[in-house]
This record gives C-alpha cells, structure tokens and sequence, in this order.
C-alpha cells in the first residue's frame, strides 16, 4: 500500500513541485534553475479572472447538484428495496459512454439548430433560436450533469443508512416537514452532502473537458489554463506552479472544513 | 362518551392484498394503561401507527377525545409514539431530544426548561442530559424516549414493544416503573405488545388480537382466567386442549367424554353456563395445574387419566413434561423442581396425570 502511494502518487506530486520551481527552456523543456517566478506569475490579473470564474462555475455546479441530487437520493432511498438497485443502475448508466462521447452529445442537444432550441421553438417559448451553445450556462449543464452521480450515490448511501423512524419521530413530535428535514434529515445526512459536494467541487474546478468543448475558446476554466501551459505553450513549470498552488487550496479548504464543523464521528463512533 | 379517550371504529387497512387490520372497533378510556396482545404479525404495530397517522386507514374511522383523526396529519395529532427502536435524534442531546416537542410546538424557553427537566427528572435522568443516545444504555435510551412522548402532555402515549429490546430483569424492573409512571401522569397508554405477561402486569385493560382482529377485551384477570376464544386460551398460556362431549350435569359441575382419550372414562369439569347434555365443549389446561404422580391415585384430584412421558426438560427450577394421553393427544406438564427423586419420572414411564374440575377454561361450541 505505502510502495504503491510511493510510486504512483507521492512520488509524480513531487516531481510537480520540483518542476514547478524549475525554469522553463527555450524550447519548452525544463531548466533546472531554483526560482519563484512561476509563483509569482499565477497572480496575474488575466490568471486571477480564470480563477474567479472557476470557482464561480465550481460552486455553482455543486450547489445544482446538491439540490437535483438531493431528493432524487432521498426518494431512491425511500423506494421499496428491489427498486432501489434499478434506479441506482439509471443513475449510473451514463458512464458505461464515454465522457467525451457525452459532452459532444449535448453540443448537439444544445447548439443553434439542436434539439433544445427546436424543442422550444415548438413550445412558443422563443421565436428565433438562441445562442445556448459556447457559454457559461452550457459550461454549467455539463459539469452538472457530469458530476450529478457523484452527489447522489454518497448521498444514497447516508440516506439508506438512515433509520427511518428517526424522521417519523421527527413528524410525531409536532415537526413540520421544513422542521424535519432542517432538524433531522439535513443533520443525520450531513457526511453525505459533505462527500458528495467534495466530490463533485473539486472535479468541477480542475475539468476542461467540458468546457473546451461547451464553453467555446473565449470562457477558459483553471484546468484549461493548466492544459494550455503544459501542452500548448510548453511551459511545464508554470503549469505545475498552477496544478500546485489548486491542489494545496483544495486541500486547505478541505482540511479548514473538517476542523472547523467536521466532527463527522460524533454520533457515528459514540463515546 | 366523555370519558373515553381513542375510539377506532370499524378501522380496515390492507397491506398489498392482505387485510392488515380488519374492521377493527374499540374503545380506550381516559387515563387507562390499555395493551393490544398478539402475536407477530397481527395487525398491532399497524393499528398503532393509524393511530399515530403515519398510515392512512383504508376504512373506518379514528377519534381522539371525540375529534375525527381523518385529514389529521401525525404532527398535529394529540399523540406520542414510542418507538420500538425508540428512533432518538442520534445528533442531540438527551435534553434536546426530550426538548424537541415542545420547541416544534414553540413552548417559551424557560417553560421548556422546566417541563423538558421534570420529564429527566421522571425518568431519572437528570445527571444524563447533555449526553447523546450513543452512550447511553438499552434501558437508558428507552426512558429517554419515553420522556420524549410525556414531556408533551399529550391525550395518548402509544407505546410499541416498549420493552422488546430489554433483557429480561431489566423487562420486568420497567414493566413495574412504567405502570408507576403512567398511573402518576394520568395520560392514555396504549401499548402494543407480544408478551403476554408483559401486558397482564402493566395493563388496566387488555385487547388480544389475531389477524387484523380482536378477539377479546377485558382486565388482565378476565383476559387470563375467562378466555371466549380458543386463540385467547392458547395465547395466554392454555396449551394443553381436548375436545369432549357433556354426558352428566350436576349443580356446578359435569362430566364429559373425549373421544381422543377413550381410556379415560368419564372427565369432570366445571360446569359452563348454558351447558346441557351432549353440548360440545373444549377443555383447557394450563401446563402448570397439572400434577404426575407414580400410577398411584392421590385422591385429592378430581380427574385422573393414564399418560406415557414422551420427554422431558430440565429448565433448573422446572422439570417440563411432554405426556401422551393418546395418538392424537400429547401434553405438557411443567412441575416445580422439588429435588426430590419421587417427584422425577423418566421418559418411557407410565404416569397418572391429575387435575381439579375447577382447574382449566371450558369453552362451549
């Protein structure tokens, strides 16, 4: 376990960190010469407006997901057991495709002549299509649907863990359902939302798929920008300084949480 | 009409294509401990939770204190359940838990901290109240959910399996302390429960159901000693049955014949009210009234009638007797381990097994 950490995670980040303090060659390539430039460069106000946006689409993202995710995991929980399998498998299906496969579907779902502007053009809801394709919004459908799962199936999982007299309980002491959910459900779920949006966020802030294809050239996202560096304009150590410093926030944020209000185990370990 | 508390009348539910609950009527009065006896699978728990209104009846109707329960949802109705897991909010306190109904029903702070204190107090748990249900024990949890129901004042508590997931010294200590409890509060228990002396220590009345129905209603004593049904008899302990035939009348007595046990002659019994001769009738007998002696008559018995020990079980302060009366007709015996070697028989041994006229139920067909 600690050989294979050792080669195949521990070993590569350090490596990053070498060459994220490297210099960069002539020709792309890497020059070992100790700097902190490549820091220095990440807060450029071009990169900080990447950032922005990032977080913004990120937090978007998990906050869609987590409301979609949400009652879909409550009522798959809350279905008779032998139909619980059958919509978990639903939930799932989607990634026996390929993601890329994926993403291009909705280009065609979403673009000018595609199904959803047909789709509302036939309801009467616009007259002339419109352009839904290469923005933001198409960023945002496709990270949400894309990470949808990843809200549901750890939400699932501390839903069905979850005796349901405890809500019953709830609604016989005069709780009402605003009551049980925020008092009882939401609390008693608690390691769930906090998986799932970790799960969702932080995939969300590094993807570039997604909006390579749905964003178009003009709305880039940090794990562009990082793809850019390494693979377009050759220089690795500024790309590594970029996949550094959003590793070590994402794991700042992470760790701030479980110090601050993560006291998961409280009721789970007793004692 | 004042004094009666829930009222269930003609009530049906269907689970899938089985009756659940089947035209159930019934009466609890006000500040009676009432218990629904069955076994598994009888409609009890689900009869509770209409009452509690987390299933909709499918017939009939419910009323509490007079007030039809019909298009009542469970936060607004005047009742508290107990859960058989006692379902506590894992993520609060015992207080905030006992705390919970009153603060849903916007109590004043300083009121719900006097009622959510006095409701510990009750259930002497005063020194426990910042702990969470995690550290608390089986019997700890189980007064924590009961504070919860009481702390409310609501018109009923219904009590599911209260004691199911005691062991048993801890059971009996809290059959007597519920009761205490309940008789000091004054409120309307309703308790579901499968053990029969459960539910014939604690109860003012009893209401044995089978099968979505209810075969019988009465005191505890009525219930063990007057059983109508041939359920109700075996429910409550009565295993031992025979079927025979009145022969003779006399003024509190007759005598009967059974077909199953020709050897046996003539059987003398109570005498049923109604009783006349050639009336068909069940004879039930308690394993514990019956006694064994070695073939010899001990005259004090009425009944004596000639049985093969086909087992025996040593419980430690019982010996357990399965005896043969016939093919078709095999009882059971349970004598107090006396220790003495006369009072023991062995497997195989021809037995005299004897009983009064008085011991036993007789039900009329």
């Amino acid at each position: 376990m600690l050989l294979w950490m050792g080669i195949f995670f521990i070993l590569p980040l350090l490596v990053m960190l070498a060459v994220s303090f490297a210099g960069r060659g002539t020709y792309g390539g890497v020059e070992w010469t100790f700097s902190l430039t490549n820091y220095a460069q990440l807060f450029d106000p071009l990169y900080l407006r990447i950032y922005g946006r990032s977080l913004a689409l990120a937090l978007a993202t998990t906050t869609l997901c987590l409301l979609l995710g949400y009652p879909l995991a409550y009522s798959i929980a809350r279905a008779p057991v032998r139909w619980q399998g059958v919509w978990l498998l639903l939930v799932m299906i989607p990634f026996w495709t390929n993601f890329l496969v994926r993403t291009y579907a909705w280009m065609f779902i979403l673009r000018t002549e595609g199904l959803m502007n047909q789709l509302l053009i036939n309801l009467g809801v616009i007259s002339q299509p419109i352009e839904l394709l290469y923005s933001d919004w198409a960023i945002l459908i496709g990270l949400v649907y894309g990470y949808v799962p990843f809200m549901v199936l750890p939400l699932y999982a501390a839903m069905e863990r979850l005796d349901s007299s405890v809500v019953e309980a709830a609604w016989d002491l005069y709780a009402t359902s605003w009551s049980v959910f925020w008092r009882v459900l939401l609390p008693l779920t608690k390691p769930g939302v906090v998986a799932g949006c970790i799960l969702v966020f932080i995939p969300s802030l590094g993807a570039f798929i997604t909006p390579d294809l749905l964003g178009g050239a003009k709305s880039m996202m940090v794990g562009n920008l990082i793809q850019h560096e390494y693979l377009v304009v050759r220089d690795w150590p500024l790309g590594s300084a970029i996949s550094f410093s959003l590793m070590a926030l994402v794991l700042l944020g992470v760790l701030a949480y479980f110090k601050t209000d993560g006291r998961l185990d409280r009721f789970e370990g007793g004692g | 009409m004042a004094d009666t508390s829930v009222e269930l009348r003609d009530l049906a539910k269907y689970h899938g294509a089985t009756l659940a609950v089947d035209h159930l009527s019934l009466e609890v009065r006000s500040g009676e401990f009432f218990s629904i006896l069955g076994p598994s699978g009888a409609g009890k728990t689900t009869t509770l939770r209409l009452v509690a209104g987390f299933e909709r009846p499918d017939q009939g109707e419910i009323l509490i204190e007079g007030r039809s329960m019909r298009h009542v949802p469970p936060n607004l109705r005047p009742v508290n359940l107990v859960f058989q897991t006692y379902a506590l909010f894992p993520h609060m306190t015992v207080f905030d838990n006992v705390a919970f109904g009153l603060e849903m029903r916007r109590v004043s702070r300083s009121d719900l901290r006097s009622r959510a204190s006095a409701a510990l107090d009750m259930v002497k748990l005063s020194d426990k109240h910042d702990r969470h249900p995690s550290q608390l024990s089986g019997g700890e949890q189980q007064r924590v959910a009961l504070a919860r129901a009481l702390v409310n004042r609501p018109a009923v508590v219904l009590l599911d399996e209260p004691l199911g997931a005691l062991d048993q010294q801890l059971r009996q200590e809290m059959q007597v302390e519920l009761k205490a409890i309940q008789k000091q509060v004054g409120i309307t228990f309703i308790c579901v429960t499968h053990h029969q002396e459960e539910a014939l220590i604690m109860s003012d009345r009893v209401a044995v159901m089978d099968h979505g129905r209810v075969l019988q209603v009465g005191s505890p004593q009525e219930v063990y000693e007057s059983p109508t049904t041939e359920f109700v008899a075996r429910f409550i302990g009565l295993s031992n049955h025979l079927k025979g035939r009145i022969a003779t009348l006399h003024d509190t007595t007759c005598t009967i014949t059974a077909p199953d046990i020709p050897a046996a002659g003539s059987i003398l019994i109570r005498r049923p009210p109604g009783a006349m001769e050639a009336t068909r009738v069940m004879l039930l007998l308690r394993p514990e009234r019956l006694h064994l002696s070695h073939n010899v008559h001990p005259g004090r018995f009425h009944n004596a009638v000639s049985a093969r020990v086909d087992k025996v079980t040593y419980t430690g302060n019982e010996m357990q007797y399965l005896v043969r009366l016939s093919d078709s007709v095999l009882w059971k015996a349970r004598l107090p381990n006396s220790g003495a070697s006369q009072d023991r028989f062995r497997v195989g041994e021809t037995v005299l097994l004897c009983w009064n006229a008085d011991d036993g139920v007789i039900l009329t067909e």
